[in-house]
């Protein structure tokens, strides 16, 4: 079992990082709050708990990677990479400004600690499979983690990438859905199904577990499955809610891509630090 | 001699691969690019990508950004056009070491017909930023820009032919400088400006026009970008008159890449010899290049038309 204190800690950095989402898609008045906060614990598990990576060397050559294949949700990465210290917290209140380096989505030339530039959904999964090829080339043992949306995997390129690290035998790789079963038009199964998610990544040749995607000890215990997991990439298809932490957000397709207003961000914001302040009592 | 640019890249590669470094992609046509020579000596080191050229490029990127020098062949076609937005935006935006053999461009591919003649590749590729696009006029000019491409950081696109034209250049005297055109031919009453399998057929031009009594000089711009535009320029002020030589779309090429340097230095007459914005369609290299005016014969007849605008 998990140690408290850690779950706490985690609990504790998944809310503070919710907190920047907000702040940073309401700063910008633009950006991507649903799909942020529904990422939001895998991120935190991911570099908080499971990756390997230098805030002072970010391009060492045997770090961890993650890409962020589903890129509008920079937000929760850039939260993520400033409370890890790779910059400033205080950049993130100038997401989107012409004078940050924090685009849209992210790029790997301007912030330190993204791996690769993404936003052009269905190309970052193909990337990550680059970067496990090369892993495999260089006998490194780093391990290569990615994150998918489960509207992005309606781009035919997420499948060529899928068949490929199967192909290829890349069980350095460890990829997330993010399964919040909402896009900007609506649901999922209603726009464009890609149901049954995991009777297709078992297809094509993926190792599948199904995890609820904001309970620590079930994300943390999956990616060690997919790390001991030898000769196939591991697919976690994370159950996951949209919006989640902040109650008016939640599975709420029409928070994909809207900021909220002062009152609105006020709200998000005093939930979550009720959130954190329930937590400081555990 | 003759040998296709194909052929010249396929080797290079091979040569080059004794640097660990370097990892060669193809999506299922490494028989017809030529990454097969490379493939049999570094096995280790080839990845076949399958028929995916769009996963391809970006995976190409993923590998290059772990430190790799990579090359992603496949036809010309689906390099610059099925996977354009994954070599902007996964290639060219991250500034990645990926490098694009692009065979089979161009009307000479022949038989296959319309669907895999490239003909909007230089306009499509040198329009993104942080992109090199070289073309080069032969197998000897081939290898050089291979080995100089290797050498550079940052991404490029090569584009490459099917067919087997004249070797024109001495490997032992030739040096291939990257962004620097070469004066094939000295003359001081028009300039022909030729990319790629066309400079060959501007060398016989320029050999028919001085019978004729008129003196061309001969510049091949084998970097389409970053272009020379200091050759261009005086070519322009001591001849007067341009005519650009491409197996391309006169739209959006080298003919338009010439253009774009006159018209803000040195605006003189310019007349383009290309594809006349029309797709291609099956035949015989040489009567696919009769029919669409990419002969010898059309150079010096678009040569004449230009000297008549000439002041």
């Amino acid at each position: 079992m998990m140690d408290e204190k850690l779950l706490i800690n985690l609990k504790k950095q998944s809310t503070i990082i919710r907190k920047h989402v907000i702040e940073a898609v309401y700063h910008a008045k633009s950006g991507h709050p649903g799909g942020s906060l529904s990422s939001a614990d895998i991120l935190t598990a991911l570099y908080f708990h499971v990756m390997n990576v230098d805030v002072k060397n970010p391009n060492w050559e045997d770090r961890d990677r993650f890409v962020l294949s589903k890129g509008h949700c920079s937000p929760v990465l850039y939260g993520a990479l400033a409370e890890k210290g790779f910059f400033n917290k205080e950049e993130i209140v100038k997401f989107r400004q012409a004078d940050s380096f924090l685009e849209g989505h992210p790029s790997m030339r301007y912030v330190p600690g993204v791996d690769m530039s993404t936003g052009s959904l269905g190309q970052g999964i193909s990337t990550a499979v680059g970067m496990a090829i090369a892993g495999k080339l260089d006998k490194k043992n780093y391990n290569v983690y990615a994150l998918l949306g489960d509207g992005e995997i309606q781009e035919g390129q997420v499948w060529e990438a899928l068949m490929s690290a199967a192909h290829y035998k890349l069980d350095n790789l460890i990829a997330f859905l993010d399964h919040n079963g909402l896009q900007i038009d609506g649901n999922i199964t209603d726009v464009m199904s890609p149901e049954p998610v995991v009777d297709k990544f078992r297809a094509f040749g993926w190792n599948v577990i199904t995890i609820d995607g904001h309970d620590f000890v079930q994300i943390i215990e999956a990616i060690n499955e997919g790390k001991k997991t030898e000769g196939k990439p591991t697919m976690i298809v994370a159950e996951t809610i949209k919006g989640k932490g902040v109650s008016f957000m939640e599975n709420e397709a029409g928070w994909h891509g809207s900021p909220p207003n002062e009152e609105q961000r006020n709200k998000a914001i005093s939930e979550l630090d009720e959130i954190l302040t329930k937590l400081e009592v555990e | 001699m003759k040998i296709a640019t194909r052929e010249a890249y396929g080797a290079a590669l091979a040569e080059i691969g004794s640097d660990n470094n370097i990892i060669v992609l193809d999506a299922d046509l490494s028989k017809s690019t030529k990454t097969d020579v490379f493939k049999k000596k570094y096995p280790d080191r080839f990845i076949n990508m399958g028929i995916a050229e769009a996963n391809m490029m970006a995976v190409a990127a993923g590998i290059a950004s772990c430190g790799k020098t990579v090359f992603a062949s496949t036809f010309a076609m689906f390099a610059s056009g099925r996977a354009f937005e994954q070599v902007r935006n996964s290639i060219c935006y991250p500034q990645l070491n990926v490098k694009i053999g692009a065979t089979h461009a161009g009307i000479t591919v022949g038989e296959d017909g319309a669907s895999h003649q490239c003909i909007e590749d230089l306009a499509t590729m040198r329009v993104i930023p942080n992109m090199t696009v070289v073309c080069p006029a032969d197998g000897v000019e081939t290898r050089q820009a291979i080995i100089a491409a290797a050498k550079t950081e940052g991404p490029f696109y090569i584009r490459l032919a099917r067919l087997a034209t004249p070797v024109l250049f001495d490997e032992s005297t030739y040096k291939f400088e990257l962004g620097k055109g070469v004066t094939v031919r000295e003359g001081s009453d028009v300039t022909i400006i030729a990319t790629g399998m066309m400079v060959a057929e501007a060398v016989e031009a320029v050999e028919v026009l001085k019978q004729e009594g008129i003196s061309a000089r001969l510049i091949n711009i084998h970097t389409i970008k970053p272009i020379d535009k200091d050759i261009i320029v005086k070519a322009a002020k001591e001849t007067g008159a341009i005519v650009t030589c491409e197996e391309h779309n006169v739209i959006g090429g080298l003919g338009s890449a010439v253009a774009e340097v006159l018209v803000e230095n040195c605006p003189v007459p310019v007349k383009m010899v290309g594809v006349k914005d029309k797709f291609g369609k099956s035949g015989k290299p040489d009567e696919l290049l009769k029919m669409y005016g990419l002969t010898s014969k059309d150079i010096v007849s678009n040569v004449k038309d230009v000297l008549k605008l000439k002041k």
